[in-house]
């Protein structure tokens, strides 16, 4: 394993030296230390590389990976994984908001909690929350699942499109067009394989799910009342 | 012997005039407000109420056809590897394939790429064909983060973050489903046929201090080569160009309420923002009060159509202009050949602006194949590069005959105003007078 000081490179050498890794190299395990809580660190990743991060991290952490498994041993700031394209970033703390926003596919685990907006406007990426998540999550969510272990904070899934929301807890409350739906065979066989895949111990029966009631997806003006 | 009649001519009310009351009888009729494209359309200070002083006794002009009077502008030449250089100082401004058709941004790029100037992506992602169309293309990240991802970002020669446009500042925008084909639909990861919101808040980022560390991030991702630009509307342009220097931007991109969009409601189109002239003096005295003016480049935009607006708009400060409405019409939007069909849609040539309902006659802002088939992207190219080249020559002879060896070095000396308003607005004196609102006295 590689284990770079960031007390000691520079963020700018560790994320060149990552990101200009060849598809195919040997050097496939990388520890990041010392990292205080640095910005952008580990972003636009694209190759099949682990990054194993100790300590906590700050904004946009793992920001448009593709392919890369990046582990974060302690808490993330805002934008978790933002724009994840494939791959899986994984948080053994908390995660601070928007975790997961606008992205397109691959996984991401956070262990711990998530602020608010989780997985705001995402658009194939399946996040899994082992803990709570805050207000506003899935909010505009496109594609993609949320699972929430815990509760969800206020307006969950507010103006969604085609993004599946699973939670376990209680809803504060659910936004515009956001409903709850029969779970199916279906669904709770999908839900048990995402489960799994985060290594998420939970009982799939014990989740509700949500999703759009496509009322909104064409402006009305009879819909006004509803923004 | 009869006396003449008295006629006394119907009056139209100044406030209720004619298209407030057919607006009203529409709202009445429809219970829905108006929704279109283009910018604003009523009558704001502009650069028309400028005018060049010209050489004189104590100004020597260049010769013109002969001497020499650059064009070029480099942007980007605070922090990226890579600055871009472009031969002129006129940009295509962002619009995006969705609201444009796949023809008119291949149009576009050949335009832009003939003449030696930029692109712009939009809502919606980079297509293949404006990359491979566009020698110089600026990547926006918008809001909705439609199509946003990490390889198409490096494949950009440049990249926007867009805060906000002049025609709608705040306002995000939508897609309405009729143009919502199975492409358009799967570069935006939503079904066919909806109305497509575009966000008015960035999802990831709250304010100047996290915008600083997405910028970062942008950098991050792509080597620290590629430009980063920071386009908003036009609303507090001294504050806004100063946060967005403070947040690490290479360029401001400044858009008055005369920039167009693709669709929006009239009401924010006409009622919200500022005109480009009265927005430009501020964003300049931002960058010269943090010591960043020609260090930050200073892009406008917003109701450029001519030469002189060109000039003008780089005499109070900018470094280059952007176009969109303008470069719309090279294209051949509006043109009077299809006046036949403008009226069977209810406009004629020239006003036409329902650019939101996909079925333009021109075969630019729409996603009917048919429609789409009518603009040969080749000979719209050609319109576009002709017209751009006219716009420079035409900065050229003004920036000559103020004896001026490149465009930049005009300046506001060089301008007076026709209108206290505008004297004020561009902070030149009102012409004849030595008297500049709010600063001097006579």
């Amino acid at each position: 394993m590689n284990v770079i000081d960031l007390a000691k490179t520079p963020l700018r050498e560790v994320n060149s030296r990552l990101q200009k890794l060849p598809k195919d190299t040997n050097e496939r395990l990388w520890k990041l230390v010392n990292v205080h809580g640095e910005h952008a660190c580990a972003v636009g990743l694209s190759q099949p590389i682990e990054v194993q991060i100790d300590g906590h991290i700050g904004y946009y952490c793992g920001g448009m990976n593709q392919e890369a498994t990046i582990v974060v041993n302690g808490q993330c700031g805002v934008g978790l994984a933002e724009n994840i394209m494939s791959g899986e970033v994984r948080v053994k703390g908390n995660a601070s908001a928007a975790a997961g926003a606008t992205g397109q596919g691959g996984l991401i685990v956070i262990e711990g909690d998530a602020g608010t907006r989780c997985g705001i406007s995402m658009k194939g990426v399946d996040i899994v929350v082992g803990g709570s998540v805050g207000a506003m999550s899935a909010f505009m969510a496109q594609a993609g699942s949320l699972a929430v272990c815990g509760d969800a904070g206020a307006n969950l899934g507010d103006s969604l499109y085609e993004a599946r929301l699973y939670v376990q807890g209680k809803v504060e409350s659910l936004g515009a067009d956001c409903v709850e739906k029969t779970m199916t065979p279906h669904h709770l066989a999908k839900l048990e394989r995402l489960l799994k895949r985060a290594g998420i111990n939970a009982d799939p029966n014990k989740f509700k799910r949500y999703g759009s009631a496509r009322k909104l997806y064409n402006f009305h003006v009879d819909n006004v009342d509803a923004y | 012997m009869s006396s003449t009649p008295f006629y006394t001519p119907p009056r139209w009310s100044a406030t209720f005039d004619p298209h407030s009351v057919a607006e009203i009888h529409r709202a009445a009729q429809t219970g829905i407000y108006d929704i279109r494209g283009a910018g604003a359309k009523r009558k704001v200070p502009h650069f028309d109420d400028l005018l060049f002083l010209g050489a004189s006794i104590s100004r020597y002009p260049l010769e013109g056809y002969r001497e020499k009077c650059g064009t070029d502008v480099v942007l980007g030449t605070r922090f990226a590897k890579k600055p871009i250089h472009l031969k002129i100082p006129v940009t295509i401004a962002g619009m995006s394939f969705g609201s444009l058709s796949g023809n008119a941004k291949d149009a576009l790029g050949r335009g832009a790429s003939q003449m030696g100037t930029s692109t712009t992506t939009g809502d919606g992602g980079m297509t293949p064909e404006e990359r491979k169309s566009s020698k110089t293309l600026v990547y926006q990240l918008l809001p909705s983060r439609y199509g946003m991802n990490p390889n198409d970002l490096r494949k950009a020669d440049a990249i926007e973050v867009v805060v906000g446009q002049g025609a709608k500042p705040g306002g995000g925008g939508m897609l309405l489903g009729q143009k919502i084909t199975e492409r358009v639909a799967k570069m935006r990861t939503l079904p066919v046929g909806i109305d497509q919101r575009s966000a008015c808040r960035h999802p990831d980022w709250t304010g100047p201090d996290d915008l600083t560390i997405k910028i970062q991030e942008l950098r991050e991702i792509t080597d620290w080569e590629k430009p980063i630009y920071v386009k908003v509307g036009a609303t507090r342009p001294y504050f806004d160009t100063a946060l967005a220097v403070k947040s690490g931007a290479d360029v401001v991109v400044l858009d008055g309420m005369q920039g167009g969009t693709a669709a929006t409601q009239d009401v924010f189109i006409e009622h919200v923002g500022l005109p480009i002239l009265a927005a430009i003096r501020p964003a300049v005295q931002a960058l010269q009060d943090l010591d960043m003016h020609r260090k930050v480049q200073l892009i406008v935009s917003g109701g450029i159509r001519n030469g002189a607006d060109v000039a003008k708009a780089l005499a109070l400060g900018a470094d280059a202009v952007s176009i969109g409405t303008a470069a719309l019409i090279a294209l051949g939007d509006n043109d009077p050949h299809w006046e036949e069909e403008y009226k069977k849609l209810g406009s004629t040539a020239g006003c036409y602006d329902d650019w939101h309902e996909g079925r333009d006659p021109a075969g630019i802002t729409t996603q009917d194949p048919e429609l789409a088939k009518r603009l040969d992207p080749v000979k719209a190219g050609k319109r576009l590069a002709n017209y751009l080249a006219v716009l420079t020559m035409e900065t050229q002879i003004i920036a000559r005959a103020c004896g001026k060896s490149h465009v930049h070095n005009l300046e506001p000396d060089d301008l007076v105003a026709l209108t206290v308003e505008a004297a004020a607005m561009a902070g030149v004196p009102l012409a004849g007078t030595n008297w500049i609102p709010g600063k001097s006295g006579m």
